[in-house]
């Protein structure tokens, strides 16, 4: 990792609360009290670090449902996620509608989303096109896994995006998976950024578990796309830790030494470590930092669980424009 | 007040809006330097410039999710699918994504997009270029469904289109591009996207029917007329949603309905229409509700023969007419 800009402890302390609410996800599901979850563990590195080289409410950002890190990052609150989780009527994303983790905040430019995978990539180059045609110098940033890159969306948006030099970044959050099937049976090269020859941009690997090593090649590829040079396909090598869902079982299809072996290489733990290193952090500061936030998510999730339920009939509403 | 063709009213609606308001955008497979293949577009490109009205790469799905971002950030795109049988590589970004992105983001933020397509058979398009697609559309809520019959619907719809807040699937018969004409206002003019209109009064049934089907009822009202049966004409013009007020009305005046429609038979608008005044008007019929519409086959053949024969057309809607008439 190299030195930058960046406030190394929030950063820390983003990738952290989103790992300490996607754990809690994990006891609320077992504990029956919500029904689905996806998850964000392993992939906090490479979420924080791209939204932190970011203008939040100003930039765009098309997440897809692993991003948990990126809209914290980004200025969605603990309690904004936990409405989400429980489905309540004051969800800013989708007031109950929606699955858990399907994102959308207009107050960040943060754009809705759906389901299958990929969808939100030719929105992506559409938002470009729009912040081009406005004279605007927004960039925009879509994120989506290695498997969203097997559908004709990526295709055709990254073609679109490369012939009119969009000022977008298209960033493959690669944790090497596809729910169960690995990147083997996805595609038949070894990384996906290859790729962005032959729509005409720049490609880019980096290394998922390094935060500053994302939040930099982020930062060249928002650079690029300002200064009209066009889009990136920015890949960035990570791991899922846990199952994909609530509903997966991974044991499955991954052997746990693999898992043990991406375990060691835990990017919270590994920003932790460096903190330490650089002389910013250390094991008390960790621990009250641990204790603060614990408090903070529990305290989210009161105030979620006790917030409001949208009224049944309010199923009708907003099908159309209602004035 | 100049007459136009219903393609002309098109193009002078997008000029008239793309001028007035430059949040207006359009895009589509050769609809910049060609101006279209049926013209739609042409000379649009010359006047607004290649950031404005976009030649896409031939992809569909492209064409409505790009369509789809760019309304995600202010702008009013109006896409242009060539055919609306290439429609369906878009079918999951117009229903999945246009459609519900309002619900899903819980009435924070719309999708003003319209998607022309020209749709129809009788131009020996053959299975691909032929189709009616407004079943699969109109079952969709969140989409608005419409079509114009005449040039002045065409120009005043398309406008309220483009200023709808919500995504608006424009359906324009390609027979009746050329084939139809009439007077057009100049300037900038709306017409209501959910109202049915009353083409031509009557009292003796009702049909119903829209895009160039209106015009092969018209013939044959004029027909039956001379046989002293007035026929009721109603142009449906928005297909989702249905205007059941105008519907119920005409349904409860005449007591006979006859819907025409050139979509295969089972499940089309005709399905909606008739359940719609079975549950709503049943105690004012006097007859069994009537449905004239193309048969159950995939597509419209090539072979001239095959093609007419599978299609409504004025003898066979003044046949219907005169047996419900009877009834």
């Amino acid at each position: 990792m190299s030195g930058s800009d960046l406030d190394l402890v929030r950063a820390y302390r983003l990738m952290l609360l989103a790992r300490l609410i996607d754990e809690r996800e994990w006891m609320l599901n077992r504990q029956g009290k919500i029904p689905f979850l996806v998850s964000c563990q392993g992939q906090e590195a490479t979420q924080v670090g791209m939204a932190l080289a970011l203008r939040p409410g100003v930039d765009h950002v098309l997440p897809y449902y692993r991003d948990l890190g990126l809209v914290l990052a980004l200025g969605m609150t603990a309690q904004e996620i936990f409405m989400n989780l429980f489905a309540k009527a004051d969800d800013p994303n989708s007031g109950g509608r929606q699955m858990p983790n399907h994102w959308g905040h207009p107050q960040w430019n943060i754009h809705s989303h759906s389901s299958p995978v990929a969808t939100q990539i030719p929105h992506a180059a559409g938002v470009a096109l729009a912040s081009r045609i406005k004279g605007e110098d927004a960039v925009t940033l879509v994120t989506f896994g290695e498997g969203a890159t097997s559908k004709g969306d990526f295709h055709e948006a990254l073609n679109f995006a490369g012939i009119h030099h969009l000022p977008v970044i298209f960033a493959c959050e690669n944790n090497r998976y596809a729910i169960s099937v690995p990147q083997v049976k996805q595609m038949a090269i070894e990384n996906v950024a290859d790729r962005a020859a032959a729509y005409g941009m720049a490609g880019e690997i980096v290394d998922g578990q390094d935060l500053l090593a994302v939040y930099e090649a982020t930062r060249r590829a928002v650079d690029r796309a300002r200064a009209g040079e066009g889009p990136t396909l920015l890949e960035a090598k990570t791991y899922r830790l846990v199952p994909h869902t609530s509903d997966d079982d991974d044991r499955r299809y991954r052997a746990r030494e693999e898992v043990a072996e991406w375990k060691g290489r835990d990017p919270v733990v590994l920003f932790r470590d460096y903190l330490q290193a650089q002389g910013l952090w250390d094991g008390e500061r960790d621990q009250a930092l641990r204790q603060a936030l614990f408090e903070e998510v529990t305290q989210a999730q009161k105030a979620a669980e006790a917030a409001p339920d949208p009224l049944p009939e309010q199923a009708l509403q907003h099908v159309w424009y209602e004035g | 007040m100049p007459e136009m063709s219903l393609i002309e009213a098109i193009r002078d609606a997008l000029d008239t809006e793309m001028e007035q308001d430059e949040r207006v955008i359009v895009l589509g497979e050769d609809v910049g330097l060609h101006g279209g293949v049926f013209r739609a577009t042409d000379g649009l490109q010359q006047r607004y410039g290649e950031l404005r009205v976009i030649d896409t790469p031939l992809a569909e799905l492209l064409i409505a999710g790009v369509a789809i971002g760019a309304a995600v950030n202010g702008l009013r795109p109006v896409a242009e699918m060539q055919f609306a049988d290439f429609s369906f590589p878009a079918f999951d970004q117009i229903v999945s994504e246009a459609a519900r992105w309002r619900y899903r983001t819980n009435g924070q933020q719309g999708i003003p997009l319209v998607i022309r397509m020209p749709y129809g058979a009788g131009i020996h398009g053959a299975l691909y270029h032929s189709q009616s697609v407004e079943g699969f559309y109109a079952h969709v809520p969140g989409l608005r469904v419409v079509t114009p019959s005449t040039p002045y619907d065409a120009k005043g719809l398309l406008i309220a289109a483009i200023r709808d807040p919500d995504p608006v699937i424009f359906l324009e018969h390609k027979k009746a591009y050329r084939m139809v004409r009439g007077d057009v206002p100049e300037g900038s003019y709306t017409v209501a996207l959910d109202q049915a209109r009353v083409a031509r009064g009557g009292q003796d049934l009702s049909v119903f029917a829209y895009g160039l089907m209106l015009h092969h009822c018209l013939e044959a009202a004029e027909v039956l007329a001379g046989e002293g049966i007035e026929a009721e004409v109603v142009d449906l013009r928005s297909l989702a949603p249905l205007d059941r007020d105008s519907i119920l009305d005409s349904a409860r005046k005449t007591g006979k309905v006859l819907v025409v429609y050139e979509d295969n038979k089972t499940l089309g608008l005709g399905a909606e229409v008739s359940a719609l005044i079975g549950e709503e008007a049943f105690e004012w019929l006097d007859a069994p509700i009537m449905r004239l519409a193309s048969p159950d086959i995939p597509a419209m053949p090539y072979n001239h023969a095959q093609e007419a024969w599978a299609l409504p057309d004025t003898g066979k809607i003044v046949d219907a007419m005169r047996h419900l008439a009877g009834y």
